[in-house]
């Protein structure tokens, strides 16, 4: 049960008092007076500095992201996760004695992230990406264990999984690791530099970016022979971050930079989708291992590129306008004052939503624009969901492909927009 | 020229089909409800529905409306006989300026449509795109929830 109001207050004039002693006397002494006793296993509180380092190693794997639900607490959980096999809810993992990991040791914690099993010998699904987690290094794990046990309890129990049969059980997960967990450790390529190899370790590890960038097999594993070849997350298409980059401009270490800490880079467009909150996350850490991880990400993209249609030749432009004069007319009044005549706008003949290998981030964009996340003033761009039809959304998908991008035309532009669309049939402009 | 449905009435607008619904609902057609507040698909000012639909009329081209409903506050109801959503915002005073009202009044017609009875949660989150600069959020989402059946003075 939630506290009452009254309590309710009452408790969060504790946690602000708890706060304010914790200022005052630092972090440890503020964690004692709150009466809250150091996690199992360490004996005492961690220090200012593991705490921090935690913080920012949590950061850059994005345990917020799935460890807590929209408008809930922070790490609290019970956020739906979407699996080919039904649905799962992402657990508690603030140090609640009851719902969360308030009674885990650090070697609990160890297990958990680098072997998917739970204290209680539960296997936990691979969904939490311990196929990544287990390259971790054991002291980067114990400092996420500390900032984790020195966050707020939350009180909040997980819905149960709804998974179809026979997935519910969860010894078939001991089959799968037997199958496709074999983790290997990151050891160093001495030929690259030290930056080199720790943004291979963050992206490879923690970071874990081929959760959404590798494309999976039948099983759910991510096929590790096209490791960062472009995979799916959420319904959108995460493009590749190997040399299969359909980037019009090759990605740089400062573009990456930019565009990780940023959510956007005019070479190559705004993070969205799933992206948004990996991009919020990585404003927030110190940008050297930002770096290291463009360093890596950027010698993988390597030369792939097949240049920018810039803005299209004439002939070009003539030629599509043309063939398919009502979206000419369309993209000029709906899209063209953003896209071709301001600075706020990205070209698109940059944008690597329009070059990439399927239509369905630029539907989705066009159809539901860019959505402000929780905390962000407004959208970027609109959704023409009800300004267009979905024959004219194909139209218009088509038209952009072919003034916009050196590449084939896309196949099943139709079927796509069809599914995004009914996927809220009755959602207005927003 | 291109054949607008607005209201149900059908008009003949001999204009460029790139040109904004806005501009030829205001300009040419003399519907001044929907109003031109960024002319960026940003503030919700404009709002007009599209087959049933809220939609931007300030980057929604005509040239893409040809045999589409489309449903401006000028089809609700009169000054002598308001529609039960005006009426609600005249009951709530919910205006200020008043410059966002029509768009307002829009983006709730549109939730009403499909679900007459929304909840405070849900009406939140559906005039969520709109803004005003007057701060009368408060009043309005009490007037759409009026709309809605919930007693006056209740929270939204």
């Amino acid at each position: 049960m939630w506290p009452s109001p009254r309590s309710d207050g009452l408790v969060k004039l504790g946690i602000r008092l708890a706060a304010l002693a914790a200022l005052i006397v630092g972090v440890t002494a503020g964690l004692a007076a709150a009466g809250r006793a150091p996690p199992p296993g360490l004996g005492t509180w961690p220090d200012r500095a593991m705490i921090d380092n935690g913080r920012t190693l949590a950061a850059i794997g994005n345990c917020n992201v799935c460890h807590t639900t929209e408008g809930g607490a922070s790490f609290a959980g019970g956020r739906p996760l979407e699996t080919p096999f039904g649905t799962l809810y992402s657990t508690n993992i603030t140090p609640d004695q009851e719902t969360g990991i308030g009674r885990w040791t650090a070697e609990d914690f160890r297990r958990a992230m680098r072997e998917g099993m739970a204290p209680n010998g539960r296997q936990l699904y691979p969904a939490f990406p311990y196929d990544h987690f287990a390259r971790v290094d054991l002291r980067d794990i114990d400092a996420i264990y500390a900032y984790l046990m020195t966050r707020e309890p939350v009180h909040s129990s997980t819905p149960p999984n709804a998974l179809r049969p026979p997935y519910g059980a969860r010894p078939l997960i001991a089959v799968w690791k037997l199958m496709y967990f074999h983790p290997e450790p990151i050891s160093p390529d001495p030929s690259q530099s030290s930056e080199w190899n720790r943004g291979r370790y963050l992206v490879e590890g923690l970071g874990h970016c081929g959760a959404c960038h590798t494309p999976r097999n039948a099983m759910g594993a991510e096929e590790s022979n096209r490791n960062l070849s472009g995979g799916e997350a959420e319904g959108w298409h995460a493009p590749a971050l190997n040399e299969g980059s359909v980037a019009p401009t090759r990605w740089t270490v400062d573009s990456l930079v930019l565009y990780l800490r940023s959510g956007f880079d005019e070479h190559h467009g705004a993070s969205r989708g799933p992206m948004v909150p990996v991009t919020r996350n990585l404003a927030n850490i110190p940008e050297a291992d930002v770096r290291a991880i463009a360093v890596y990400i950027a010698s993988l993209a390597g030369q792939s590129t097949t240049g920018p249609a810039l803005a299209a030749t004439r002939e070009q432009l003539a030629a599509t306008d043309a063939q398919d004069a009502q979206a000419a007319v369309l993209y000029e009044g709906a899209c063209a004052s953003c896209h071709d005549r301001t600075l706020n706008g990205v070209p698109l003949e940059n944008s690597t939503a329009v070059t990439d290998v399927v239509p369905t981030n630029i539907i989705r964009v066009i159809t539901d624009g860019l959505t402000p996340i929780d905390g962000e003033p407004s959208r970027s761009m609109p959704g023409f969901r009800s300004s267009f039809t979905a024959e004219q959304t194909a139209e218009l998908v088509r038209y952009i492909r072919a003034r916009y991008s050196h590449a084939a035309p896309w196949r099943d532009v139709e079927a796509e927009v069809a599914k995004i669309r009914a996927e809220h049939p009755s959602r207005s402009a927003s | 020229m291109i054949t607008l449905n607005v209201n149900g009435r059908e008009y003949a607008v001999d204009a460029d089909p790139t040109t904004p619904l806005l501009y030829v609902l205001r300009g040419d057609l003399g519907l001044n409800g929907a109003k031109f507040g960024c002319g960026l698909g940003q503030c919700g000012a404009c709002t007009v529905l599209i087959d049933g639909e809220a939609a931007y009329s300030c980057v929604t081209p005509i040239a893409a409306l040809a045999g589409r409903r489309i449903r401006t506050v000028e089809g609700l109801g009169t000054v002598a006989n308001p529609s039960p959503l005006q009426q609600a915002f005249i009951d709530e005073q919910a205006a200020q300026c008043g410059y966002c009202i029509a768009g307002m009044i829009m983006r709730a017609q549109a939730l009403l449509d499909r679900n007459p009875h929304p909840s405070g949660e849900e009406i939140r989150t559906h005039m969520q795109p709109n803004l005003c600069r007057c701060g009368t959020h408060a009043r309005i989402l009490r007037a759409v929830g009026r709309a809605a059946g919930k007693p006056s003075g209740a929270k939204a």
